[in-house]
């Protein structure tokens, strides 16, 4: 079947040309907002790469060590391993939350009978601090006095934040925690497709499932590409509910590269290694968002409304 | 026009709350500030001191106390405090040290370690002749533990913690077992009769790693001598690999593969006192943990221990081993040392609280009514006129006995090397790499 939209008119589009010309407010209007990136974002980077380079324990003088950090971080097993860690949990984040959250956000969007009631409680992680989500859990998982292991249920009586399973119950929380707010952008998204597509391809008789993969999807294009830039960036840069859960234990067995970055900066006081880990965090989380934006065709930013 | 009134006030209510989250923020910073409880933080800066010291009774209620009762009698010069969380206040004091920001009384666990690098990045001040009436109070064994080099620069503040077996009465009764346990096969050989009764013979809050050293400390002392730790310290090459550490590392392992700690050690955690309730909720036998859990086991579960079904004993000897079984390990105290980024008129105010109120009779008295065990002088009559005299009395005479007290190694050591440590033993404990592997990895901190 076909849902051909693109034919029913041109009114209203504007010439791509015309929008190339600068009418906007002027630039010093970015000023302000430009200062605060540079004093808080700019600087601290370059402060950071250049921390990179000495050794230092937070005290007392500095040593300039040329590429003694960068050969000790980058020659470490566990550095090696937090990173590995990493990007397990970055794909593990985005293959679980993207879909989830997706489907919860296309449901939230209609008009059954509930949706409210039930889209409030989706919503109640969102509420809450993650400091407070990560205590919660882990009380309630505690092996010893949990409530897993009082329920009854012999499945649910295992050692989550134990060497096996920790990594994994740690990501079911940040699942937890984050689904409700990418559901949110979702909900936003298919509630701005145009009604008038649907009733188009209904008319062409298209069933809901068609019209969720020939209107819904393509039109939430955008806010897929948003929402997982979001959650890959995200989940490289995850910290808290590691840090509040396992502390990146039991060893290192949850020790992600933004925690590594962490105890190595404010347990051992390596300050030179830990900007190295930085650096490296702030490469690959631009080179990720840069590409991620690049390849998807996001930059352009082209209507999908045209001819609606 | 109610509704754009309605309006306005709920914009000023965001606006204010915003303002108070900002206020909150750049009040942390400072310590002299916003104090969770100073009488008279309000006096603004002309003579205040401050301090920040570890939350858990009976000490915090300790120096609450002992700082509210100084700022009543000295409306102008002032104490400000502040209380933190252990990992907190160990993160957080070392940022503030090197950002100039820190307290004046900088609170420690003795003269080694992160202290060693105070002095060295000249952040804290000698202390020799300043304080000799607070010393006066301490045993002088205790006091030398915050001297650096014959120099005091830092003074005890609170309560020696040897760390000893805390064992539930009724468990070792069901299960048969004599008290106190004096050798380690004894030990092992107790492990199957408490499976037998269904209970776990040691609960370890492995979560927190530092539990985890206390055995380390202890088998290493037991069957090699204090040497074996003194070589790491002095920094000797493959101290780590000395056929003692690596016999120690290997009894632990034994332990773990006998079932010896309850299932799912790994992600117990201290912080919340699971692994104390274990003992007290008898899923456990035995804890192997620092005089401070008395002190737990009395805040959390009173009539446990009112009902004498708490009881302690030194950790057993290791037969073979050269050690003295009268060697204790733990904290000889907790320190203050005044830091230099304080100006003369707040270094005075708090030289002035160490020399007038710390660990006087009021502090000590607050101290041993909580269970902790003073480290001064002439204390046994008032032990013994305590309610909790049985413990108190014996783990003084365990400290006045001890031919060597060996201080926790992770604030022994340095930074680094303590993490190193608490993550490679964290990994020993879970049978992820073997003796030599850990020796492997430690030697390589050794300077």
């Amino acid at each position: 079947m076909s849902v051909s939209y693109a034919s029913v008119g041109t009114v209203g589009t504007t010439a791509p040309g015309a929008a190339r010309r600068r009418t906007g407010p002027s630039a010093w209007l970015a000023a302000p907002a430009m200062a605060f990136f540079g004093l808080f974002a700019l600087v601290p980077l370059v402060g950071v790469v250049y921390f990179s380079f000495v050794n230092w324990n937070g005290m007392g003088p500095m040593t300039w060590t040329g590429l003694t950090n960068w050969r000790a971080v980058l020659g470490d097993d566990r550095t090696v391993h937090a990173m590995w860690l990493s990007l397990v949990v970055i794909l593990v984040s985005w293959l679980v939350q993207a879909p989830l959250s997706l489907l919860l956000g296309v449901f939230m969007a209609g008009r059954q009978r509930y949706r409210a009631v039930m889209a409030v409680l989706y919503f109640l992680p969102m509420l809450f601090s993650s400091a407070a989500i990560g205590i919660g859990f882990k009380a309630m998982v505690d092996p010893s006095f949990g409530l897993t292991s009082h329920l009854g249920f012999a499945w649910l009586q295992q050692d989550w934040l134990g060497q096996k399973l920790a990594l994994w119950t740690v990501l079911f929380v940040v699942a937890w925690t984050f689904v409700p707010f990418h559901s949110l952008l979702y909900q936003a998204g298919v509630r701005q497709i145009p009604a008038v597509l649907y009733e188009a391809a209904m008319i062409d008789g298209a069933s809901g499932w068609d019209q969720f993969w020939r209107i819904t999807l393509p039109q939430l294009k955008y806010t897929i590409i948003t929402s997982s830039t979001l959650m890959l960036v995200g989940a490289l840069t995850y910290f808290d509910l590691f840090y509040v859960m396992t502390q990146g234990g039991p060893g290192v067995a949850t020790r992600i590269l933004p925690l590594d970055m962490y105890l190595t900066g404010f347990r051992s006081f390596e300050m030179g290694k830990a900007s190295v880990i930085a650096v490296i965090l702030v490469v690959v989380g631009l080179t990720l968002s840069i590409t991620l934006n690049k390849f998807s065709g996001a930059q352009r930013m082209e209507s999908q409304m045209e001819g609606v | 026009m109610i509704w754009q009134r309605k309006r306005l006030t709920l914009a000023l209510a965001v606006v204010g709350a915003l303002s108070l989250v900002l206020a909150g923020c750049s009040g942390s910073n400072q310590p002299a500030g916003t104090a969770s409880g100073g009488a008279g933080a309000t006096g603004a800066a002309a003579g205040s001191a401050s301090v920040w010291f570890l939350s858990g009774q009976p000490k915090e209620g300790m120096f609450t106390k002992s700082y509210d009762a100084w700022n009543a009698a000295n409306p102008n010069r002032q104490i400000a405090y502040e209380v933190y969380a252990n990992d907190a206040y160990k993160e957080k004091i070392r940022t503030a040290i090197g950002a100039g920001e820190a307290p004046t009384l900088v609170w420690s666990w003795g003269a080694f370690g992160v202290v060693d690098e105070y002095v060295a990045a000249k952040q804290i001040i000698s202390l020799d002749g300043k304080v000799d009436q607070a010393l006066s109070r301490v045993l002088p064994s205790v006091a030398d533990a915050g001297k650096l080099d014959g120099v005091q620069v830092a003074v005890p503040n609170g309560d020696a913690q040897p760390v000893m077996l805390f064992y539930n009465k009724d468990l070792f009764k069901q299960a048969g077992v004599e008290a106190p346990i004096k050798t380690w096969d004894d030990l092992l050989a107790a492990i199957p009769k408490f499976k037998a009764i269904g209970v776990a013979p040691f609960s370890l809050a492995g979560g927190s790693k530092w539990p985890d050293l206390m055995w380390l400390e202890y088998l290493a002392d037991r069957i090699g001598g204090p040497g074996t730790f003194n070589d790491v310290v002095a920094g000797k090459a493959n101290a780590w690999s000395s056929p003692a550490m690596l016999d120690a590392l290997t009894h632990i392992q034994d332990l773990v593969k006998a079932d010896g700690f309850q299932s799912g050690f790994t992600s117990t955690a201290a912080d919340s006192h699971a692994d104390v309730a274990l003992v007290y909720s008898g899923k456990a036998a035995m804890i192997l943990q620092g005089s401070w859990v008395y002190g737990t086991f009395k805040a959390d579960t009173p009539d446990f221990v009112s009902g004498g079904k708490l009881g302690s004993f030194p950790f057993p000897a290791v037969s073979g081993g050269t050690g003295d079984p009268s060697d204790i390990a733990g904290n000889p105290s907790n320190f203050f040392s005044i830091a230099a980024s304080a100006n003369a008129e707040e270094q005075q105010i708090a030289l002035d609280w160490l020399n007038q109120s710390n660990l006087d009779g009021t502090m000590v008295d607050t101290l041993i009514a909580g269970g902790g065990v003073p480290p001064v002088a002439n204390a046994l009559d008032k032990l013994k006129a305590s309610d909790d005299a049985s413990f108190l009395v014996d783990a003084y005479n365990l400290l006045l006995n001890a031919k060597h007290f060996q201080a926790s190694w992770d604030q022994v050591l340095s930074s680094t090397a303590a993490q190193e440590l608490l993550t490679n033993l964290d990994m020993i404990f879970q049978g992820q790499i073997t003796p030599q592997e850990f020796a492997d990895n430690m030697n390589k901190t050794l300077s």
